[in-house]
């Protein structure tokens, strides 16, 4: 895929303030693409651009093997783009060296989904938040201590528990400490990766207001990466649904969930069960038939057209491109019309 | 809030009102026997330290008055064909056998752990090269390779260190190296270098400490096979050379006295095992202590 | 926790299909012992779904391992589990394996572990039918393809031919249900089994789910966390919490009137996709209280704003919860300060409480989990 997609500008984009300051992360027709061990090449990502202003938070919502993951490794340099370009607070950072790359890395940081593998089970609470501090030199000697003891109150937690290990934590506490490690040296982009998935409703909740407060005080720009929509809705100002390596469709929050377009968008907000029997049982659900094709053979013309059950005969053949519509929208589908008119995929 | 301090799962033991017989006997004889083996292990250290104090009789000293004779308050564990005393040639043995046991592995150790964690890392040309002469030296087997070696090499104690040390590389780099491939992928490590860790702090920081256990294990598999290996050299004659003792020279010459004099043969033995054995139940003990998730499981 | 619990459907006399009271399974290890299920009475009638709902070590899976006699020689456990008249509890292996797979079937969170890769769809599910009812190869194949059929597989005939790795995720958990129903056991047993799986295919599993309790009257235990699954598939909903189980009730009374407050703390909690927006959600304070002893008292008390001394101070009965409508124990909670059928739950202040004294309690002491 190397359709030209235009770069998606912030709705301000006109306004002063933003041109004098890049946004804090802009994606240009992001490629990742693996070669398959048996030949051929798995297109993972391909071809995805999006733009987060300061302080903004975007979700990114797909299901498992939409490639929202590999984005949100290749924005932090943990996975190698093979195409495209990654901007930071308006810096190329896509061939960085790795040497080149680590100073910048106080700008930017990644909440894991699985707390009990993303901190290092030898190290103290204490020594884990340290690290970014003193790698970056923003603290020295007791003022360490200081700042990781500030930054664990700041995620709800007590000083005394600098001194202990991982394992002696629960799940919902050991990810506030990732969130505090993310955050310990300012960053202007945080890319949380599914941080509430691996944890239990109750905590998943404590979680998400913790994040919420977070970026409320601080003002960080968040990529928020997530198959969970209802978890999505809590933080993003805008969302961008993936599917097969794609974006299908960019909306501002409410009015996604309002009036979604796309039809695969429209299959997920139905799929979603909504903890209400009443609610959920009268509801029209969309059910996709088929299977997720696979990314290394992506289907031709709209890569949704397999299990759309809109799809007509322009979508087998014609690449749909991902166009502005009214409301800073976007979406890339034949059958949604140039002001926005969109079709029921339910009917 | 008083909620924080119920203990979490993971703290063992405090509020078990009922402590199982069994398991907890289970897991304190697991304990013993690590014991027993740090014990045994640190009584070969120190024999091996001190040899000179605590051995009786000089090792290489003949009485041919008192040739092969049976253990007795003079000689506890009997004299060899020449009349020399066993317990201070074992005593002796062992300082060759702690030598060659902890040099040869440390040597191992220093060679090997680097390569395994640069090939792991680095992945590529410096993987493949690494991969290759790895292969190559695992072709052989272990005594093979250090018999092959120490044939080269010439027959001397440090020839013999040497050559067990060499021959013990491959399986120190292979272990380092899998263990490199592993945690490169886990989270923790993908947010060392989020964090703006250069490749010193991912690998020694991070890579390296959590490698320990496996690291540790294969030291105590390493420590025991190059007291073998000594002792196999030494017996083949290509190890410590008499008069100066080995354990492995003693067996070798026990051989023609087996009948007449079966302790030459069977102290000697005992001592090699005794010594293997207390590395590995001492390594096992280790490995659990230094989880640092707790052994009870 | 002796009582009976009398589920009579208006009408008719029923009998239960599944009938488990005051089941125990606590587990050994070398340092100490974990209570992983306390006292668990519940009873399942033909053609109903009960959820059985908590977070992770509530014991909820463990219940289920304890019903279908697959927990390790390590577990000991106590009470009665009754399927169809026939006591499970202590039977041995052998009456076990012929109950398995036969009157009571169950399928699992990830299918993948489950499925042997490297025999055919078409030959795990005939293994099954040929154990049990003795069908011949050509047989058992021909009631493969039906089976696959039923559970929504697309090109039965040709999909038996498949291995498991051809199949995606949710096609293979349709192949476990498939293997599962093969004998048609009278109860069927689903721990988690969309949450390995993306919504959009979740729901087809809901699906397939709903549909075989309508075609052959299986009755299913749906061991889950998610209270959306809840909302769309079952009919009735026990709620377990560190191993006890804390409310009872039909799906629309426990959503439309949760009485216990952990039962209110986690439907709070739970996210509502559309129209909120960006909104503070309610959260439980506290942490999941070890399951090392089996203290005397309320185990949610630590973490309740309604709680007094009386929580503290004695262990609640799993009753009815209104006294004056005795007649209904289809609802059931565990509290000694149950929330009033209409009472709103939240932070206002002190509650009066609905069957027992009034109590004033404190709000709630911190929001903040791990204080």
């Amino acid at each position: 895929m190397t359709t030209p997609q235009t770069v998606p500008a912030p709705r301000d984009s006109d306004q002063d303030p933003s041109r004098r300051q890049p946004p804090v992360l802009r994606i240009d027709s992001l490629e990742r693409h693996f070669a398959a061990s048996g030949g051929g090449t798995v297109r993972a990502v391909d071809g995805v651009s999006l733009t987060i202003g300061r302080g903004e938070v975007v979700g990114l919502v797909g299901e498992s093997g939409s490639g929202k993951s590999t984005v949100g490794r290749c924005v932090v340099r943990l996975d190698e783009p093979t195409g495209g370009t990654v901007h930071i607070n308006g810096t190329d950072v896509t061939h960085l060296s790795r040497r080149a790359l680590r100073p910048l890395r106080k700008d930017f940081h990644l909440v894991f989904q699985d707390p009990s593998s993303s901190l290092d089970p030898r190290m103290t609470i204490g020594q884990i938040i340290a690290e970014p501090i003193k790698l970056h030199r923003r603290a020295r000697g007791a003022d360490v201590r200081a700042r990781v003891e500030q930054l664990l109150g700041q995620v709800g937690l007590r000083p005394e528990h600098a001194d202990r290990h991982p394992h002696e934590l629960s799940g919902g506490q050991r990810q506030r400490i990732s969130i505090a490690r993310a955050l310990s040296c300012d960053p202007d982009l945080v890319v949380a990766d599914e941080p509430t998935s691996a944890l239990d409703v109750s905590v998943q909740a404590s979680v998400l207001n913790l994040l919420a407060d977070l970026q409320r005080d601080r003002g960080f720009g968040c990529l928020f990466i997530t198959h969970d929509l209802a978890a999505v809705e809590y933080l993003a100002d805008r969302i961008a649904v993936m599917y097969l390596g794609q974006i299908v469709e960019q909306a501002p929050t409410a009015e996604l969930f309002a009036a979604p377009k796309h039809p695969y968008t429209q299959a997920l907000l139905s799929a979603a069960p909504v903890p209400d029997p009443v609610e959920q049982r009268s509801r029209e659900r969309i059910v996709l038939h088929g299977e997720l094709p696979s990314p290394l053979d992506p289907p031709p013309g709209c890569r949704f057209h397999t299990r759309c059950p809109l799809a007509t005969e322009r979508c087998r053949t014609e690449v749909p491109e991902l166009r502005e519509l009214p409301g800073a929208r976007q979406v890339s589908c034949h059958l949604v019309g140039d002001d926005g008119a969109a079709p029921d995929a339910a009917a | 809030m008083t909620t924080a301090t119920q203990t979490l799962p993971t703290a063992p033991g405090t509020t078990a009102k009922k402590p199982a017989g069994g398991g907890r006997l289970r897991a304190l004889r697991r304990n013993r026997l690590a014991l027993t083996g740090g014990i045994i292990a640190a009584v070969f250290v120190l024999a091996a330290l001190f040899a000179p104090l605590i051995a009786p009789y000089d090792p290489a000293q003949p009485d041919f008055g008192n040739v092969l004779a049976e253990p007795s308050w003079a000689h506890w564990l009997g004299t060899d064909d020449l009349g020399r005393d066993q317990l201070s040639r074992i005593v002796y043995g062992a300082r060759a056998s702690m030598q060659v046991g902890l040099v040869a592995v440390v040597l191992a150790f220093v060679i090997g752990v680097p390569l395994g964690l640069l090939a792991g890392y680095y992945g590529r040309l410096t993987d493949s090269a690494v991969s290759r002469l790895t292969d190559t030296m695992l072709a052989f087997p272990f005594l093979v390779l250090a018999v092959g070696l120490a044939a080269i090499l010439g027959p001397s104690l440090t020839n013999a260190t040497i050559a067990i040390g060499i021959s013990q590389i491959p399986a120190v780099i292979r272990i380092t190296r899998a263990e490199t491939l592993r945690l490169k992928h886990v989270d923790y490590v993908g947010a060392a270098i989020v964090n703006g860790g250069g490749d010193g702090t991912v690998l020694f920081r991070h890579i390296l400490p959590n490698a320990t256990s496996a690291l540790i294990v294969q030291a105590t598999v390493g420590i025991p096979a190059a007291i073998i290996g000594e002792a196999l050299l030494s017996f083949l004659g290509l190890g410590v050379q008499p008069p100066a003792p080995s354990l492995g020279v003693m067996l070798s010459g026990a051989q023609s006295f087996l009948a007449p004099a079966p302790w030459l043969a069977v102290f000697p033995g005992l001592a090699i095992v005794a010594a293997t054995l207390a590395f590995n139940l001492l390594g096992d003990g280790l490995r659990d202590v230094l989880d640092p998730r707790g052994g009870t499981r | 926790m002796t009582e009976a619990v009398h589920e009579t459907a208006p009408g008719a006399v029923r009998e239960p299909v599944l009938s488990v009271r005051d089941l125990s399974v606590s587990f050994r290890s070398d340092t100490r012992t974990v209570h992983a299920v306390d006292g668990v009475s519940y009873d399942l009638f033909p053609g109903e779904v009960l959820a059985v709902v908590g977070e992770s070590g509530c014991g909820k899976s463990v219940t289920s391992m304890a019903v279908m006699g697959l927990l390790p020689p390590t577990a000991r456990i106590g009470g009665s589990i009754r399927l169809g008249g026939r006591e499970l509890a202590g039977a041995s292996e052998k009456e076990l394996q012929k109950v398995r797979g036969k009157d009571i079937a169950m399928i699992f969170q990830e299918p993948m572990t489950s499925l042997n890769p490297v025999l055919t769809i078409g030959r795990q599910i005939g293994e099954v039918l040929r154990r049990h009812q003795g069908l011949s190869r050509k047989e058992a194949r021909a009631r493969a393809v039906e089976l696959l059929d039923l559970v929504g597989i697309p090109a039965p005939q040709r999909r038996v031919e498949e291995y498991p790795h051809q199949l995606s995720g949710g096609m293979r958990q349709r192949v476990m249900i498939a293997i599962a129903v093969a004998c048609d056991p009278s109860v069927l047993i689903a721990d988690e089994p969309t949450t390995a799986l993306d919504v959009t295919v979740q729901a087809g599993i809901l699906e397939v789910l709903q549909s075989l309790r309508e075609r052959l009257g299986t009755a299913i235990v749906l061991v889950t966390h998610d209270l959306g699954v809840v909302a769309d598939a079952a009919d009735r909903v026990l709620v377990m919490y560190a191993g006890r189980t804390v409310e009872q009730a039909p799906v629309h009374d426990l959503f439309g009137s949760a009485r216990h407050p952990y039962t209110r703390g986690l439907l709070g909690a739970v996210l509502r996709p559309g129209g909120e927006g960006k909104r503070r959600l309610p959260e439980i304070p506290g942490l999941v209280p070890s399951l090392d002893s089996q203290p005397d008292a309320c185990t949610f008390a630590p973490r309740c704003g309604r709680a007094d001394e009386t929580c503290t101070g004695g262990r609640p009965g799993f009753r009815s919860i209104d006294p004056k409508a005795g007649a209904d124990a289809r609802h059931r909670a565990a509290c000694w300060h149950p929330y009033g059928a209409d009472e709103r739950s939240g932070t206002e202040g002190p509650a009066t409480t609905g069957a027992t004294d009034a109590v004033t309690t404190a709000a709630r002491p911190d929001q903040e989990a791990g204080k």
